[in-house]
């Protein structure tokens, strides 16, 4: 069945091929920050996955009613309710961990990765595929995060999901914490050599030189 | 005075917003091909983190901050958690404007911005602006020269980027590093650097 078909690519196009954060650039914002535990990494997700799938499902239902000059409005203002919902279910359930989160939380309204999905997909796109396209991004975001997430944990604290893996010499053992691993700048080259990987292994993800083309915004699909 | 120098100071380098504390970054790394579009894309941002944070400070203040409605004998009501809401409103209005204005008057440079001019509503240097300065209980002149501070340092990292990007475009990279991944690294790098900046804040 070609229907089936095409919406099992859009379930699953995002996760590698399109990956939204290695490919179309949206969402790297929360992708660093939120990285340097594997469980504050999850939580995020979740909580992107979540917000991402509802307002792809709500701003699709109401497409034919939003007049275009002001969609951006009510998009953002669609993601932003959602959002608090979403911070106030951490905040009761979650707590230690949605105080590790902060301000991040509140920021998934500005994540690029939502406002870029509602606008390039479900304005265009029934309900049902825009949901789908959705979940499938937010899964693609999820990879991300957890790959980074589990790297900068395990080298930068020698733990996997607050589990001890390698002895740290702090307790005895033989490993020395990499504190590189928890700031900043780590979270760059560790994302730049993931792209690098991927971008190795899929050469026709790879960009080509266009030296003095005039400027042009990424391929947002 | 002297405050609000180094106000502006630690604003635009020590809590460089995307290099330090990782905000902002989609537009930090997807309009800085060129050095061009990396300047049109650094004022847009010191232009609307200049009106938005001071404006979000007059209605956090007026509307929302607990106690906001004592002279309406309301004193209990504390409306802060629709701040959220408030504050991008206020930013996506901006962003509409600009976009209507430049829509109209400058077509090249609203075409050069393309689809990231609607995503500066969703830059998240921009609400975290207006986030830090409640959390921080900024006064009104010192949420103006935050907010300008901020869009400054995000203006300087973006040029320098869009620079370094712009000779870079004449190296022999591998393949797969070409464009994004080497951005990464170079903003990893340029990260490095903006670190020794944090030495500056105690002084």
């Amino acid at each position: 069945m070609p229907a089936r078909a095409s919406l099992w690519n859009t379930l699953t196009d995002p996760l590698v091929h399109q990956n939204p954060v290695t490919l179309q650039i949206l969402g790297i914002c929360s992708a660093l920050a939120v990285t340097t535990s594997v469980a504050t990494a999850l939580t995020m997700s979740a909580a992107l996955t979540a917000v991402l799938v509802m307002s792809a499902g709500l701003i699709s239902l109401i497409r034919n009613h939003i007049p275009g000059s002001i969609r951006l409005i009510v998009q953002i203002v669609i993601v932003a309710s959602l959002v608090i919902v979403i911070d106030q279910i951490l905040q009761a359930y979650l707590f230690e961990i949605s105080q590790k989160l902060s301000v991040f939380v509140s920021l998934i309204t500005t994540n690029c990765l939502v406002l870029g999905r509602t606008e390039s997909f479900s304005r265009h796109n029934p309900p049902g595929r825009s949901m789908v396209d959705a979940l499938g991004n937010g899964l693609g975001y999820s990879v991300v995060l957890v790959v980074i997430g589990s790297v900068r944990e395990l080298f930068g604290a020698g733990s996997l999901l607050g589990v001890q893996v390698f002895q740290t010499v702090d307790q005895g053992g033989w490993y020395t914490p990499l504190n590189l691993m928890l700031l900043a700048p780590s979270a760059f080259f560790l994302l730049g050599g993931l792209v690098w990987a991927i971008r190795t292994l899929l050469p026709a993800q790879a960009e080509t030189i266009d030296l003095l083309s005039p400027d042009k915004p990424e391929d947002l699909s | 005075m002297n405050d609000l120098v180094s106000l502006f100071l630690s604003a635009a380098f020590v809590e460089n917003m995307p290099l330090t504390l990782f905000l902002g970054l989609c537009t930090f790394i997807a309009l800085s091909r060129k050095t061009g579009s990396a300047a049109g894309l650094g004022i847009a941002v010191v232009a609307v983190m200049g009106v938005t944070v001071p404006l979000n400070h007059l209605i956090y203040t007026a509307l929302l901050a607990p106690g906001a409605w004592a002279w309406a004998g309301l004193p209990e009501t504390d409306l802060s958690y629709l701040k959220l809401i408030a504050f991008i409103g206020v930013i996506a209005a901006t962003v509409q404007l600009l976009e209507m204005v430049l829509d109209r008057f400058f077509p090249a440079i609203y075409a050069s911005f393309g689809v990231f001019l609607p995503l500066l509503t969703v830059q998240c240097a921009i609400l975290a602006g207006s986030l830090f300065m409640v959390e921080r209980s900024y006064t009104l002149a010192e949420s103006t020269v935050f907010g300008l501070g901020a869009g400054t340092g995000f203006a300087v990292s973006v040029i320098m980027l869009g620079a370094i990007r712009a000779r870079l475009a004449y190296a022999h990279i591998p393949e797969g590093l070409r464009g994004l991944g080497i951005t990464f690294i170079l903003a990893g790098m340029m990260s490095l650097g903006f670190s020794a900046f944090a030495q500056m804040v105690a002084s």
